[in-house]
Protein backbone atom coordinates (compact mmCIF):
# COMPACT_ATOMS: atom_id res chain seq x y z
CA UNK A 1 0.00 0.00 0.00
CA UNK A 2 2.70 2.64 0.99
CA UNK A 3 6.06 2.19 -0.59
CA UNK A 4 8.77 4.91 0.43
CA UNK A 5 12.19 4.93 -1.04
CA UNK A 6 15.15 6.07 -0.60
CA UNK A 7 13.64 9.06 1.44
CA UNK A 8 16.08 12.30 2.90
CA UNK A 9 15.09 14.86 4.53
CA UNK A 10 16.63 18.12 5.50
CA UNK A 11 15.87 20.71 8.13
CA UNK A 12 18.09 23.74 6.62
CA UNK A 13 21.50 22.38 6.48
CA UNK A 14 21.02 19.68 8.63
CA UNK A 15 20.59 16.09 7.40
CA UNK A 16 17.92 14.32 9.48
CA UNK A 17 17.14 11.18 7.10
CA UNK A 18 18.93 9.19 5.05
CA UNK A 19 17.77 7.24 2.26
CA UNK A 20 14.76 5.65 4.38
CA UNK A 21 13.21 2.85 2.25
CA UNK A 22 10.61 0.74 3.70
CA UNK A 23 6.90 -0.85 2.53
CA UNK A 24 3.97 -1.31 4.55
CA UNK A 25 1.25 -3.64 2.75
CA UNK A 26 -2.67 -3.16 3.30
CA UNK A 27 -3.55 -4.93 6.86
CA UNK A 28 0.26 -4.48 8.11
CA UNK A 29 1.20 -2.71 11.15
CA UNK A 30 5.23 -1.87 11.14
CA UNK A 31 6.43 0.17 13.99
CA UNK A 32 9.34 2.70 13.41
CA UNK A 33 11.58 2.70 16.66
CA UNK A 34 14.84 4.96 17.60
CA UNK A 35 15.61 7.05 19.82
CA UNK A 36 14.82 10.86 20.00
CA UNK A 37 15.90 13.10 17.34
CA UNK A 38 16.64 9.89 15.00
CA UNK A 39 13.79 10.76 12.19
CA UNK A 40 10.74 9.20 13.17
CA UNK A 41 8.60 12.02 13.56
CA UNK A 42 10.14 13.47 10.33
CA UNK A 43 9.17 10.25 8.51
CA UNK A 44 5.67 10.35 8.95
CA UNK A 45 5.58 14.42 8.28
CA UNK A 46 7.03 13.55 4.64
CA UNK A 47 4.74 11.27 4.10
CA UNK A 48 1.57 13.48 5.03
CA UNK A 49 3.81 16.15 2.64
CA UNK A 50 4.09 18.46 5.41
CA UNK A 51 7.99 18.94 5.46
CA UNK A 52 9.60 21.24 3.04
CA UNK A 53 12.68 20.15 1.66
CA UNK A 54 12.93 16.27 1.26
CA UNK A 55 14.40 13.82 -1.77
CA UNK A 56 12.79 10.47 -2.41
CA UNK A 57 10.00 8.80 -3.63
CA UNK A 58 6.86 8.02 -1.57
CA UNK A 59 3.98 6.05 -3.08
CA UNK A 60 0.99 5.70 -1.95
CA UNK A 61 -1.39 2.40 -4.35
CA UNK A 62 1.46 2.39 -6.73
CA UNK A 63 0.99 6.45 -7.16
CA UNK A 64 3.62 8.76 -6.06
CA UNK A 65 2.75 11.65 -3.58
CA UNK A 66 5.42 13.68 -5.41
CA UNK A 67 3.56 17.33 -5.38
CA UNK A 68 0.69 16.30 -3.51
CA UNK A 69 -0.22 18.74 -1.09
CA UNK A 70 -1.08 17.78 2.70
CA UNK A 71 -4.99 17.84 2.41
CA UNK A 72 -4.71 16.17 -0.81
CA UNK A 73 -3.07 13.03 0.95
CA UNK A 74 -5.29 13.17 3.24
CA UNK A 75 -8.58 12.22 1.17
CA UNK A 76 -6.03 9.92 0.04
CA UNK A 77 -6.52 7.85 2.51
CA UNK A 78 -3.52 9.36 5.05
CA UNK A 79 -4.87 9.15 9.06
CA UNK A 80 -2.27 11.45 10.97
CA UNK A 81 -2.12 10.84 14.19
CA UNK A 82 0.35 14.06 15.10
CA UNK A 83 3.02 13.55 18.19
CA UNK A 84 0.99 16.60 19.70
CA UNK A 85 -1.87 14.91 19.42
CA UNK A 86 -3.78 17.88 17.55
CA UNK A 87 -6.22 19.36 19.16
CA UNK A 88 -7.98 22.98 19.03
CA UNK A 89 -8.57 25.17 21.81
CA UNK A 90 -11.32 26.62 19.52
CA UNK A 91 -13.28 23.37 18.12
CA UNK A 92 -15.01 21.57 20.88
CA UNK A 93 -14.86 17.34 20.91
CA UNK A 94 -17.48 16.74 18.53
CA UNK A 95 -16.46 19.19 16.14
CA UNK A 96 -12.72 18.07 16.05
CA UNK A 97 -14.02 14.74 15.30
CA UNK A 98 -16.57 15.90 12.30
CA UNK A 99 -13.64 18.34 10.98
CA UNK A 100 -11.86 15.78 8.49
CA UNK A 101 -13.40 14.70 5.79
CA UNK A 102 -14.48 11.13 5.55
CA UNK A 103 -11.89 9.51 3.11
CA UNK A 104 -12.17 6.03 2.70
CA UNK A 105 -14.65 3.23 2.72
CA UNK A 106 -15.58 1.94 6.33
CA UNK A 107 -15.73 5.15 8.32
CA UNK A 108 -16.80 4.50 12.11
CA UNK A 109 -19.81 6.39 12.61
CA UNK A 110 -19.99 9.37 15.38
CA UNK A 111 -21.98 6.97 17.61
CA UNK A 112 -19.10 4.10 17.08
CA UNK A 113 -16.89 6.21 17.90
CA UNK A 114 -18.91 7.17 21.40
CA UNK A 115 -19.50 4.19 22.00
CA UNK A 116 -15.68 3.16 22.16
CA UNK A 117 -14.55 5.99 23.80
CA UNK A 118 -17.34 7.15 26.38
CA UNK A 119 -15.02 9.90 27.71
CA UNK A 120 -15.34 11.55 24.57
CA UNK A 121 -18.87 11.27 24.76
CA UNK A 122 -19.13 12.90 28.40
CA UNK A 123 -16.81 15.63 26.88
CA UNK A 124 -18.49 16.12 23.51
CA UNK A 125 -19.50 19.65 23.75
CA UNK A 126 -15.26 20.92 25.68
CA UNK A 127 -12.52 22.45 23.90
CA UNK A 128 -10.64 19.16 22.75
CA UNK A 129 -7.58 21.25 24.16
CA UNK A 130 -9.14 20.92 27.69
CA UNK A 131 -9.18 16.90 27.58
CA UNK A 132 -6.64 14.99 30.13
CA UNK A 133 -3.43 14.15 27.93
CA UNK A 134 -5.39 10.17 27.39
CA UNK A 135 -8.43 11.71 26.31
CA UNK A 136 -6.68 13.76 23.23
CA UNK A 137 -5.21 11.12 22.15
CA UNK A 138 -7.92 9.16 22.22
CA UNK A 139 -9.81 12.00 20.23
CA UNK A 140 -6.62 11.92 17.67
CA UNK A 141 -7.28 8.26 17.04
CA UNK A 142 -10.89 8.65 17.29
CA UNK A 143 -10.68 11.15 14.51
CA UNK A 144 -9.08 9.22 11.97
CA UNK A 145 -10.79 6.45 12.61
CA UNK A 146 -14.13 8.64 11.87
CA UNK A 147 -12.37 9.35 8.63
CA UNK A 148 -12.03 6.06 7.79
CA UNK A 149 -8.30 6.69 6.70
CA UNK A 150 -6.72 2.96 4.83
CA UNK A 151 -3.52 4.06 6.62
CA UNK A 152 -2.61 5.35 9.71
CA UNK A 153 0.34 7.34 10.55
CA UNK A 154 0.57 6.91 14.35
CA UNK A 155 3.04 9.58 16.33
CA UNK A 156 3.90 7.71 19.69
CA UNK A 157 -0.05 7.07 20.38
CA UNK A 158 0.38 5.73 23.52
CA UNK A 159 2.44 8.21 25.38
CA UNK A 160 1.94 8.79 28.60
CA UNK A 161 -1.30 6.93 28.50
CA UNK A 162 -2.27 4.12 31.74
CA UNK A 163 -1.37 0.98 30.85
CA UNK A 164 -5.53 0.26 30.41
CA UNK A 165 -5.14 3.04 27.98
CA UNK A 166 -2.70 1.67 26.19
CA UNK A 167 -4.36 -1.48 26.34
CA UNK A 168 -7.49 -0.12 24.37
CA UNK A 169 -5.24 1.58 21.64
CA UNK A 170 -3.80 -1.90 21.24
CA UNK A 171 -7.23 -3.34 20.60
CA UNK A 172 -8.47 -0.46 18.54
CA UNK A 173 -5.01 -1.03 16.24
CA UNK A 174 -5.40 -4.60 15.53
CA UNK A 175 -9.19 -4.18 15.38
CA UNK A 176 -8.23 -1.81 12.25
CA UNK A 177 -5.85 -3.77 10.78
CA UNK A 178 -8.44 -7.21 10.67
CA UNK A 179 -10.19 -4.40 8.53
CA UNK A 180 -7.14 -4.19 6.39
CA UNK A 181 -6.00 -0.91 7.52
CA UNK A 182 -2.40 -0.47 7.49
CA UNK A 183 -0.46 1.54 10.46
CA UNK A 184 2.66 3.23 10.04
CA UNK A 185 3.56 2.86 14.49
CA UNK A 186 6.16 5.37 15.94
CA UNK A 187 6.53 3.47 18.83
CA UNK A 188 9.11 3.75 21.78
CA UNK A 189 6.94 1.42 23.89
CA UNK A 190 8.45 -2.39 22.51
CA UNK A 191 6.56 -4.37 24.38
CA UNK A 192 2.93 -2.66 23.14
CA UNK A 193 4.78 -2.80 19.39
CA UNK A 194 5.42 -6.66 19.56
CA UNK A 195 1.63 -7.11 20.84
CA UNK A 196 0.20 -5.07 17.34
CA UNK A 197 2.99 -4.60 14.67
CA UNK A 198 4.41 -7.49 12.38
CA UNK A 199 7.33 -5.91 11.80
CA UNK A 200 10.02 -3.61 12.93
CA UNK A 201 12.42 -1.03 11.51
CA UNK A 202 15.09 0.66 14.11
CA UNK A 203 16.14 3.88 12.49
CA UNK A 204 19.17 5.64 13.76
CA UNK A 205 20.71 9.13 12.42
CA UNK A 206 18.34 8.89 9.37
CA UNK A 207 18.71 5.53 8.88
CA UNK A 208 17.19 1.98 9.01
CA UNK A 209 19.95 0.37 10.58
CA UNK A 210 18.06 -2.68 11.59
CA UNK A 211 14.63 -4.81 10.61
CA UNK A 212 13.16 -7.18 12.43
CA UNK A 213 9.84 -9.47 13.29
CA UNK A 214 8.52 -10.41 16.58
CA UNK A 215 10.78 -13.34 17.26
CA UNK A 216 13.49 -11.23 16.63
CA UNK A 217 12.38 -8.36 19.36
CA UNK A 218 11.72 -10.47 21.83
CA UNK A 219 14.95 -12.68 21.67
CA UNK A 220 17.56 -9.28 21.64
CA UNK A 221 14.68 -7.22 23.94
CA UNK A 222 17.07 -6.05 26.12
CA UNK A 223 19.37 -5.45 24.11
CA UNK A 224 17.32 -2.98 21.94
CA UNK A 225 16.40 -1.39 24.85
CA UNK A 226 19.34 -0.29 25.73
CA UNK A 227 19.79 1.01 22.72
CA UNK A 228 17.02 3.08 22.83
CA UNK A 229 18.24 4.25 26.01
CA UNK A 230 15.04 3.15 28.12
CA UNK B 1 -29.01 60.47 33.91
CA UNK B 2 -30.49 61.41 30.24
CA UNK B 3 -27.21 63.03 29.12
CA UNK B 4 -25.08 60.42 30.51
CA UNK B 5 -27.54 57.55 28.66
CA UNK B 6 -27.14 59.69 25.55
CA UNK B 7 -23.30 59.79 25.65
CA UNK B 8 -23.48 56.07 26.36
CA UNK B 9 -25.36 55.34 22.86
CA UNK B 10 -23.13 57.96 21.01
CA UNK B 11 -20.16 55.55 22.47
CA UNK B 12 -21.70 52.66 20.98
CA UNK B 13 -22.15 54.15 17.96
CA UNK B 14 -18.33 55.14 17.86
CA UNK B 15 -17.84 51.45 18.89
CA UNK B 16 -20.06 50.02 15.75
CA UNK B 17 -17.13 51.56 13.79
CA UNK B 18 -14.06 50.48 15.64
CA UNK B 19 -16.15 47.05 16.02
CA UNK B 20 -16.36 46.77 12.54
CA UNK B 21 -12.91 47.65 11.27
CA UNK B 22 -11.28 45.41 14.39
CA UNK B 23 -14.04 42.42 13.47
CA UNK B 24 -12.21 42.89 9.75
CA UNK B 25 -8.69 42.60 11.08
CA UNK B 26 -9.52 40.10 13.45
CA UNK B 27 -10.52 37.76 10.85
CA UNK B 28 -7.79 38.75 8.30
CA UNK B 29 -5.01 38.30 10.96
CA UNK B 30 -6.61 35.29 12.12
CA UNK B 31 -6.29 33.23 8.81
CA UNK B 32 -3.18 34.97 6.99
CA UNK B 33 -1.86 36.39 9.91
CA UNK B 34 -1.41 39.82 8.08
CA UNK B 35 -1.78 42.86 9.64
CA UNK B 36 -3.85 44.53 7.22
CA UNK B 37 -2.57 48.13 7.43
CA UNK B 38 -4.18 49.05 4.18
CA UNK B 39 -8.08 48.44 6.75
CA UNK B 40 -7.96 51.92 6.94
CA UNK B 41 -7.58 53.31 3.36
CA UNK B 42 -10.52 50.41 2.28
CA UNK B 43 -12.72 52.05 4.98
CA UNK B 44 -12.03 55.53 3.44
CA UNK B 45 -12.23 54.58 -0.06
CA UNK B 46 -15.96 52.86 1.07
CA UNK B 47 -17.11 55.71 2.52
CA UNK B 48 -15.53 58.13 -0.77
CA UNK B 49 -17.54 55.51 -3.31
CA UNK B 50 -20.44 56.16 -1.57
CA UNK B 51 -19.60 59.89 -2.34
CA UNK B 52 -18.84 59.59 -5.78
CA UNK B 53 -21.96 56.82 -6.29
CA UNK B 54 -23.90 59.79 -5.37
CA UNK B 55 -22.76 62.55 -7.16
CA UNK B 56 -20.99 60.75 -10.30
CA UNK B 57 -23.39 57.75 -11.28
CA UNK B 58 -26.97 58.81 -8.88
CA UNK B 59 -27.11 55.51 -7.21
CA UNK B 60 -28.50 56.15 -3.56
CA UNK B 61 -26.98 55.37 -0.45
CA UNK B 62 -28.80 52.29 0.01
CA UNK B 63 -26.82 50.96 -3.65
CA UNK B 64 -23.71 51.99 -2.24
CA UNK B 65 -24.99 50.33 1.17
CA UNK B 66 -24.61 46.83 -1.06
CA UNK B 67 -22.14 47.83 -4.02
CA UNK B 68 -18.93 49.16 -2.33
CA UNK B 69 -18.78 45.60 0.37
CA UNK B 70 -19.09 43.76 -2.33
CA UNK B 71 -16.87 45.98 -4.93
CA UNK B 72 -14.24 46.03 -2.32
CA UNK B 73 -14.64 42.54 -1.26
CA UNK B 74 -13.73 41.89 -4.74
CA UNK B 75 -10.78 44.20 -5.10
CA UNK B 76 -9.10 42.90 -2.02
CA UNK B 77 -9.66 38.83 -2.84
CA UNK B 78 -7.58 40.84 -6.37
CA UNK B 79 -4.73 42.50 -3.59
CA UNK B 80 -4.50 38.82 -1.94
CA UNK B 81 -4.10 36.78 -4.74
CA UNK B 82 -1.54 39.33 -6.80
CA UNK B 83 0.23 40.92 -3.89
CA UNK B 84 -0.02 39.24 -0.32
CA UNK B 85 -0.08 35.84 -1.26
CA UNK B 86 3.33 36.33 -3.21
CA UNK B 87 4.44 37.75 -0.14
CA UNK B 88 3.21 34.98 2.54
CA UNK B 89 5.69 32.55 2.93
CA UNK B 90 8.12 35.87 3.90
CA UNK B 91 8.84 37.38 6.87
CA UNK B 92 5.28 38.91 8.49
CA UNK B 93 6.98 42.56 8.13
CA UNK B 94 7.23 42.14 4.37
CA UNK B 95 2.96 42.11 4.09
CA UNK B 96 3.12 44.77 6.56
CA UNK B 97 5.13 47.23 4.25
CA UNK B 98 2.88 45.90 1.22
CA UNK B 99 -0.11 46.60 2.76
CA UNK B 100 1.16 50.09 3.92
CA UNK B 101 2.50 51.07 0.46
CA UNK B 102 -1.16 50.03 -0.74
CA UNK B 103 -2.35 52.67 1.80
CA UNK B 104 -0.40 55.70 0.81
CA UNK B 105 -1.23 55.09 -3.18
CA UNK B 106 -4.96 54.59 -2.20
CA UNK B 107 -4.85 57.65 -0.46
CA UNK B 108 -2.96 59.90 -2.77
CA UNK B 109 -5.02 58.58 -5.42
CA UNK B 110 -8.22 59.95 -3.80
CA UNK B 111 -6.55 63.06 -2.89
CA UNK B 112 -5.36 63.97 -6.26
CA UNK B 113 -8.77 63.31 -7.86
CA UNK B 114 -10.95 65.10 -4.91
CA UNK B 115 -8.71 67.01 -2.88
CA UNK B 116 -8.36 66.69 0.53
CA UNK B 117 -11.32 68.72 1.59
CA UNK B 118 -14.10 66.74 3.22
CA UNK B 119 -17.22 65.86 0.66
CA UNK B 120 -20.63 66.53 2.37
CA UNK B 121 -22.93 62.94 2.10
CA UNK B 122 -26.19 63.22 3.53
CA UNK B 123 -27.92 60.46 5.30
CA UNK B 124 -31.07 59.32 3.11
CA UNK B 125 -34.37 60.76 3.78
CA UNK B 126 -36.19 58.18 5.21
CA UNK B 127 -33.41 57.77 8.47
CA UNK B 128 -33.07 61.73 8.63
CA UNK B 129 -35.54 62.17 11.59
CA UNK B 130 -34.85 60.90 15.27
CA UNK B 131 -35.74 58.19 17.03
CA UNK B 132 -38.23 58.20 20.45
CA UNK B 133 -35.62 55.82 22.91
CA UNK B 134 -38.06 56.92 25.74
CA UNK B 135 -35.61 58.98 27.95
CA UNK B 136 -34.36 60.80 24.94
CA UNK B 137 -35.02 61.58 21.19
CA UNK B 138 -31.85 60.12 19.55
CA UNK B 139 -30.77 60.53 15.41
CA UNK B 140 -32.23 57.88 13.56
CA UNK B 141 -29.31 57.25 11.64
CA UNK B 142 -27.25 56.58 14.55
CA UNK B 143 -29.80 54.10 15.36
CA UNK B 144 -29.71 52.65 12.59
CA UNK B 145 -25.59 52.26 12.18
CA UNK B 146 -25.57 50.67 15.64
CA UNK B 147 -28.41 48.08 14.51
CA UNK B 148 -26.59 47.20 11.29
CA UNK B 149 -23.39 46.83 13.31
CA UNK B 150 -24.31 44.96 16.37
CA UNK B 151 -26.51 42.48 13.25
CA UNK B 152 -23.20 41.88 11.70
CA UNK B 153 -21.10 41.10 14.31
CA UNK B 154 -24.27 38.51 15.38
CA UNK B 155 -24.09 37.40 12.21
CA UNK B 156 -20.55 37.15 11.89
CA UNK B 157 -20.46 35.15 15.48
CA UNK B 158 -23.19 32.76 14.36
CA UNK B 159 -21.61 31.82 10.80
CA UNK B 160 -17.91 31.03 12.21
CA UNK B 161 -19.51 29.45 16.02
CA UNK B 162 -22.54 27.37 14.29
CA UNK B 163 -21.98 26.56 10.57
CA UNK B 164 -19.37 23.92 9.09
CA UNK B 165 -17.96 26.75 7.22
CA UNK B 166 -17.06 28.32 10.47
CA UNK B 167 -15.33 25.48 11.97
CA UNK B 168 -13.42 24.70 8.71
CA UNK B 169 -12.32 28.48 9.25
CA UNK B 170 -11.57 28.26 13.10
CA UNK B 171 -9.60 24.82 12.16
CA UNK B 172 -7.87 26.24 9.42
CA UNK B 173 -7.08 29.92 11.73
CA UNK B 174 -5.63 28.23 14.61
CA UNK B 175 -3.69 25.54 12.90
CA UNK B 176 -3.64 25.28 9.57
CA UNK B 177 -0.48 23.21 9.28
CA UNK B 178 -2.67 20.42 11.31
CA UNK B 179 -5.32 21.24 9.56
CA UNK B 180 -4.29 20.23 5.87
CA UNK B 181 -2.70 16.99 7.42
CA UNK B 182 -6.70 16.09 8.66
CA UNK B 183 -7.64 16.47 4.92
CA UNK B 184 -8.66 20.20 4.81
CA UNK B 185 -7.37 22.43 2.10
CA UNK B 186 -6.59 25.70 4.31
CA UNK B 187 -5.54 27.64 0.76
CA UNK B 188 -9.14 27.94 -0.47
CA UNK B 189 -10.67 29.72 2.62
CA UNK B 190 -7.43 32.65 2.20
CA UNK B 191 -8.57 34.49 -0.40
CA UNK B 192 -12.47 34.56 0.86
CA UNK B 193 -11.66 35.23 4.24
CA UNK B 194 -9.33 37.97 3.25
CA UNK B 195 -12.26 39.28 1.12
CA UNK B 196 -14.83 39.43 3.72
CA UNK B 197 -12.50 41.21 6.11
CA UNK B 198 -11.95 43.93 3.67
CA UNK B 199 -15.75 43.83 2.69
CA UNK B 200 -16.38 44.38 6.39
CA UNK B 201 -14.12 47.78 6.29
CA UNK B 202 -16.11 49.01 2.74
CA UNK B 203 -19.11 48.37 5.14
CA UNK B 204 -17.67 50.42 7.94
CA UNK B 205 -16.93 53.16 5.21
CA UNK B 206 -20.36 53.24 3.25
CA UNK B 207 -21.97 53.92 7.26
CA UNK B 208 -20.13 56.46 8.32
CA UNK B 209 -20.09 58.56 5.19
CA UNK B 210 -22.79 60.58 6.51
CA UNK B 211 -21.68 61.12 9.82
CA UNK B 212 -18.06 61.61 9.57
CA UNK B 213 -16.19 63.85 7.31
CA UNK B 214 -15.29 61.81 4.02
CA UNK B 215 -11.97 62.75 2.94
CA UNK B 216 -8.54 61.06 1.94
CA UNK B 217 -7.32 60.41 5.52
CA UNK B 218 -10.47 59.59 7.16
CA UNK B 219 -9.31 56.14 7.48
CA UNK B 220 -5.54 57.11 8.54
CA UNK B 221 -6.71 58.76 11.81
CA UNK B 222 -9.38 55.63 12.86
CA UNK B 223 -6.91 53.04 11.81
CA UNK B 224 -4.41 53.48 14.73
CA UNK B 225 -7.10 53.34 17.23
CA UNK B 226 -8.58 50.19 15.63
CA UNK B 227 -4.59 48.90 15.74
CA UNK B 228 -5.00 49.48 19.45
CA UNK B 229 -8.48 47.96 19.79
CA UNK B 230 -7.57 44.90 18.56
CA UNK B 231 -4.39 44.44 20.39
CA UNK B 232 -6.96 45.04 23.60
CA UNK B 233 -9.18 42.30 22.66
CA UNK B 234 -6.72 40.62 21.44
CA UNK B 235 -5.19 39.40 18.29
CA UNK B 236 -6.63 37.16 15.94
CA UNK B 237 -9.73 37.11 18.60
CA UNK B 238 -12.96 37.84 17.08
CA UNK B 239 -14.97 38.25 20.16
CA UNK B 240 -12.29 40.13 21.76
CA UNK B 241 -12.09 42.79 19.12
CA UNK B 242 -15.51 43.46 18.97
CA UNK B 243 -15.95 43.71 22.46
CA UNK B 244 -12.84 45.85 22.66
CA UNK B 245 -14.17 47.96 19.85
CA UNK B 246 -17.54 48.78 21.79
CA UNK B 247 -15.73 49.18 24.83
CA UNK B 248 -13.53 51.92 23.77
CA UNK B 249 -16.24 53.77 22.16
CA UNK B 250 -18.01 53.88 25.06
CA UNK B 251 -15.07 54.71 27.45
CA UNK B 252 -14.26 57.25 24.82
CA UNK B 253 -17.50 59.24 24.72
CA UNK B 254 -17.92 59.07 28.32
CA UNK B 255 -14.21 60.79 28.99
CA UNK B 256 -15.54 63.26 26.09
CA UNK B 257 -18.59 63.93 27.86
CA UNK B 258 -16.69 65.50 30.96
CA UNK B 259 -15.93 68.54 29.30
CA UNK B 260 -13.63 69.78 26.28
CA UNK B 261 -10.20 70.04 27.89
CA UNK B 262 -10.36 66.20 28.24
CA UNK B 263 -10.99 65.87 24.74
CA UNK B 264 -7.38 65.20 24.67
CA UNK B 265 -7.20 62.61 27.18
CA UNK B 266 -10.28 60.31 25.03
CA UNK B 267 -7.62 60.53 22.07
CA UNK B 268 -4.63 59.58 24.17
CA UNK B 269 -7.00 56.92 26.59
CA UNK B 270 -7.27 53.78 24.27
CA UNK B 271 -3.47 53.57 23.89
CA UNK B 272 -3.24 53.67 27.83
CA UNK B 273 -5.74 51.17 27.94
CA UNK B 274 -3.72 49.34 25.57
CA UNK B 275 -0.66 49.73 27.80
CA UNK B 276 -2.15 48.98 30.71
CA UNK B 277 -3.89 45.83 29.14
CA UNK B 278 -0.31 44.89 27.78
CA UNK B 279 1.24 44.90 31.30
CA UNK B 280 -1.67 42.61 32.64
CA UNK B 281 -2.44 40.27 29.66
CA UNK B 282 0.39 40.24 27.08
CA UNK B 283 -2.12 38.44 24.75
CA UNK B 284 -4.80 40.71 25.28
CA UNK B 285 -7.86 40.63 27.09
CA UNK B 286 -9.53 37.51 25.03
CA UNK B 287 -6.48 36.16 23.07
CA UNK B 288 -4.86 33.20 24.10
CA UNK B 289 -0.63 33.08 24.18
CA UNK B 290 1.05 31.57 21.30
CA UNK B 291 1.68 27.64 21.76
CA UNK B 292 5.93 27.57 21.28
CA UNK B 293 6.13 26.09 18.05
Amino acid sequence: MLRIHELSAWYGEAQVLRGVSLEIAAGEVVTLCGRNGAGKTTLLRCVMGLHQGQRGTVELDGRSLAGQPAHRRARAGLGWVPDDRGCYATLTVAETLSLPPVVGPSPWSLEQVYDAFPHLHARRNAPSTTLSGGEQQMLALARVLRMGARLLLCDEPTEGLSPLLVAQVGDILRQAKQHGVAVLLVEQNLHFATTVADRHHLLAEGRVVESLDNTEVAAREKDLLAYLGI
Amino acid sequence: MVNFLQHTFNGLVGGAFLALLALGLAVIFGMLRVVNFAHGAIYMLGAFGAYVLLTEVGLSFWWALLVMPLALALFGMAVERLLVARLARLDPLYNFLLTFGLTLILQDAVKSRYGVQSSPYDAPEILSGSVDLGAFDFPAYRVFVLVIAVAVCVGVWWLLSRTRVGMVVRAATERPELSTGLGIDVGRWVTPVFGFGIGLAGLAGVLAAPIRAVNPLMGADLIIVVFAVVVIGGLGSIFGSVAAGFAIGLVQAWVQALGEHWALLSQVLVFLVMAGVLLWRPAGLFGREEAPA
